[in-house]
């Protein structure tokens, strides 16, 4: 099939390119402003597919300064986009650790200590201090609140009804078409396949869609991305190595909560002094809230359902939701090297936009505005070479394309952040101190540290429970976790000293209620599995499986004979797998023993 | 080979993994936040689709219509899925597809819909629809359809349809007790009220999806409103059961130790 562009992928950054270029291919009456080349008479036939099985499915909930989206929405108005309120009070919040579980350092145990002598003073309430300013460069004022799905379906709504573009869910792409060193197009995945691939009722081959340019924009973790780093390989001297998973609820808030919309808090210091998180408040009584929890947390038994909870409980929090009801739920990974992350932009018929291109900062956590404005970008370059008929080469998608990026907000922004978060990789306080050097001396200075992917770097679960738990212990968590078919995390954070989570069945539910009653977790048949162990038998010597415990729907858990094994119907698409596990690649030394692909089906709420 | 004209009544519902949360509104009873919940052709009207296309696509010259009515921008949203099912033409009404809309204002607006598709022949019309629907159907809405486009031969519950040598159709309805009741119907026109049917939900094909969406956008730029005044419908109340649910997962369970589980569970209550 013969398209003029192909997208891969449907969220902000393809959001971002769709609206500028429909207002571009389209005169303002809807009559043709520039013809298909591949379909003479028609208008520019520009098609996007989505992997998921809506749009809107699987995104997360955010707080954005909209800095792009006002520019492309000069006229914005909140109240037409489900979930959205303008930015209102923003607070950041030290939580201290009430449980005393939390695996502080002696320095900020100290600080501890010393924050609850003068409690008073300092204004301590709940167990938590307010930090008495945000720094500038973490303020999202005039900024929105959104549910990046609702944001996301208000924006398809409008490219589709412009007729300029049309969006295709429930359409994996498999593949790039890699021909002669540039892209020709995308081929979509097989359909009527077992798990393993292979043909079974009503077999369909993917349909290969051959366009002239080819827009990745399929996220952080995307397949496609991940095979152009491959075919083309990255920069020098850039790399993925730093990731986070976002973990969400969106709840109905207590009638007693006295939150407005708007309102913004963040958190940090508790679970873990690396766990960071959010709570952002839509309108009428809706809150999104949640956790990050970075590739920097060193624990080789990292999860991030179990902490989610805790933090949830925490008194700071718990006093504002209790009494709430679990709506929606989900996660995802983010790209967390921000600039240096960054692949090759641009080649012969394909150009990368969005999370996957490296266009987050880090410094300000600010990623949606960044992708959207990445969409627009190569938008007006795209429409530039069209005007002028020239082809999408290499050379002329630079010269339209990234010279323009590089003149952007975005690429200023992300060499200021571009070494911001680099003191995490040697410890909390290293690392928050190396924000704020960092953010008040736009980034001119910065803390020291590695990135590095987790086997080089995370400990055994024998070195991370030293002195907590016996090895022996650990090594009968191992045997019964392998025997019931069931993560370590739970016991060992139960050995640990976390206590146990009070179900109350509306917002305190179990993991699997909330891929039931939150996520509504799909997977329709007819599709390979997309999650493969690539060398099964190097698994069964890892001694920690990082990947079970750090699945997001429970999806990969312990097989037997010391494997892992992936059960597509609880997975959601999160890529956790892809950075998590813990024993490198033989083959590649910087990725580890998991394939991540394209695959159907995943959440199916769009509050997220 | 008989070249069948083959309306297909379907609208939209939330998808089905949502949660529903009824809830009395100043225009009367709606589902909390159904703007927002995610919006699929309703699954029977799906059966009848598939079943439509395949007998379109057995009779060449055959044509198949969708008549969807729900609010626009409901309508594109389960476009994006739908249309690369299967070909067909869709004439789309913006109007409400509540649950809580009256069978008879809602079927009047289908009908007026359909009397209105340029070309129609009745000598070729079958009219497909869902015997049921996802949303709160009443399971009245096609046979009133066709009580006002005067067709008289009406069937529901159907899972199957062959045209034989002669051009008449033997359908297959659902009965009580599990049977099937076999019926034939010398030609056109004709109501099916579809079950299940036999068909698998198709592959998603691209080119389908292109060719459709051709004339489903301009389509949906021009749907005429459908008001749905429901004058005289009053609900009582509307609610919903209380969610009190641990779940879990677990598979290859032997039946003696779910038999059991499911017993304890019951004695318990």
């Amino acid at each position: 099939m013969e398209a003029d562009i192909v997208c891969v992928g449907f969220g902000p950054a393809s959001g971002g390119f769709l609206t500028t270029l429909s207002r571009g291919i389209l005169n303002p009456d809807g009559s043709m402003a520039i013809e298909s080349p591949s379909a003479p008479g028609l208008p520019l036939q520009v098609l996007c597919y989505e992997r998921a099985d809506d749009i809107g499915f699987g995104v997360s909930g955010v707080v954005t300064s909209a800095r792009a989206l006002r520019e492309s929405f000069p006229d914005l108005d909140p109240s037409q986009i489900p979930m959205a309120a303008p930015v209102g009070e923003e607070k950041i919040l030290y939580l201290l650790d009430p449980v005393g579980a939390s695996r502080r350092p002696a320095l900020m145990r100290a600080a501890d200590v010393a924050i609850r002598a003068v409690g008073r003073i300092l204004g301590v309430k709940d167990d938590a201090m307010e930090l008495p300013w945000t720094p500038d460069f973490l303020e999202k004022h005039g900024g929105l609140v959104l549910s990046m799905g609702q944001f996301t379906q208000w924006v398809g709504q409008q490219v589709m009804g412009s007729g300029a573009a049309q969006i295709w869910p429930g359409s994996p792409v498999g593949e790039a078409l890699i021909e002669n060193g540039g892209v020709a197009g995308i081929r979509l995945v097989d359909q009527g396949v077992a798990k393993d691939g292979k043909p079974a009722d009503g077999f369909a081959p993917g349909m290969e869609v051959r366009a002239a340019l080819t827009v990745v924009a399929d996220g952080p973790v995307g397949a496609i991305g991940q095979q152009l780093d491959k075919e083309f390989g990255i920069p020098e001297g850039h790399h993925t190595h730093d990731w986070a998973l976002g973990m969400k609820f969106v709840i109905d808030l207590p009638e007693s909560c006295e939150l407005e919309p708007g309102t913004v808090l963040h958190t940090l210091g508790f679970p873990e002094p690396e766990i960071f998180g959010f709570l952002y408040v839509h309108p009428n009584r809706v809150a999104s809230m949640g956790i990050f929890v970075p590739s920097w947390f060193d624990s080789p038994a990292r999860t991030a359902y179990r902490y989610l909870q805790h933090w949830m409980l925490h008194p700071a929090i718990w006093r504002h939701v209790k009494g709430g009801r679990l709506r929606s739920w989900g996660a995802k990974t983010l790209q967390e090297s921000g600039r240096r992350g960054e692949p090759r932009l641009a080649g012969n018929g394909y150009a990368r936009i969005g999370e996957g291109s490296g266009s987050t900062n880090v410094l300000t956590n600010s990623g949606v505005d960044e992708a959207w404005a990445t969409g627009v970008i190569l938008a007006e370059g795209v429409l530039e070479l069209l005007k002028e008929k020239k082809p999408f080469t290499a050379e002329n998608l630079e010269a339209s394309y990234v010279r323009r990026r590089r003149e952007s907000w975005v690429e200023k922004g992300g060499r200021i952040a571009e070494r911001a978060r680099d003191g995490f990789q040697r410890g909390f306080i290293s690392g928050m101190a190396g924000m704020m050097v960092a953010g008040l001396t736009r980034g001119l200075f910065s803390m020291p540290g590695k990135p590095m992917p987790p086997h080089r770097r995370v400990p055994s679960l024998e070195e991370y429970y030293s002195g907590r738990i016996a090895p022996d212990e650990i090594q009968a968590i191992r045997k019964a976790s392998e025997a019931t078919a069931v993560s370590v995390h739970a016991a060992l954070m139960d050995r640990a000293g976390w206590p146990a989570i009070p179900f109350d069945g509306e917002l305190l539910v179990s993991h699997q209620d909330a891929l039931l009653i939150g996520g509504k977790v799909q997977a329709p048949g007819g599709y390979a599995d997309h999650v493969e162990f690539l060398y099964p038998n190097d698994c069964s010597t890892c001694g920690s499986k990082i990947c079970i415990d750090m699945c997001s729907g429970q999806a990969i858990f312990p097989g037997g004979d010391g494997r892992p094994a992936f059960d597509r119907e609880k997975c959601i698409h999160c890529g956790a797998c892809l950075w998590n596990c813990a024993k490198a690649n033989p083959n590649d030394p910087e990725s580890g023993l998991i394939q991540f692909l394209a695959g159907a089906g995943g959440l199916h709420s769009a509050e997220n | 080979m008989p070249e069948y004209q083959i309306v297909v009544c379907g609208s939209v519902v939330p998808d089905p993994l949502q949660t529903l949360e009824p809830v009395s509104g100043a225009a009367g009873p709606a589902l909390k936040n159904e703007m927002m919940l995610p919006a699929w052709l309703d699954p029977w009207a799906g059966h009848a689709l598939y079943e439509a296309a395949n007998l379109a696509a057995k009779n060449p010259g055959s044509k198949v219509w969708l008549v969807a009515l729900g609010p626009k921008a409901k309508l594109q949203q389960a476009m994006m899925t739908l249309a690369q099912k299967v070909p067909f033409e869709l004439v789309a009404l913006d109007g409400s597809a509540s649950g809580f809309a009256d069978a008879s204002e809602t079927a009047a607006a289908l009908a007026d819909a359909i009397q209105a598709i340029p070309g129609i022949d009745r000598t070729r019309l079958l009219v497909f629809g869902g015997w049921e629907s996802a949303s709160r159907g009443s399971g009245a809405t096609m046979q009133i359809v066709g009580e006002i486009l005067g067709i008289t031969d009406q069937f529901q519950g159907v899972d199957e349809i062959v045209i034989e040598a002669d051009g008449s159709l033997k359908i297959l309805e659902r009965i009580e007790g599990g049977q099937h009741q076999v019926s034939t119907c010398e030609a056109p026109p004709a109501v099916l009220g579809w079950a299940t049917g036999n068909l698998p939900e198709p592959r998603n094909n691209p080119q389908v999806g292109m060719a459709n969406m051709r004339t489903i956008m301009p389509a949906l730029q021009k749907a005429k409103p459908a008001k749905l005044p429901a004058e005289g419908m009053k609900f009582l109340s509307v609610s919903l059961p209380k969610q009190a649910r641990d779940t879990k997962v677990v598979k290859d369970m032997p039946p003696d130790q779910i038999a059991a589980e499911i017993v304890a569970w019951i004695t318990n209550k």
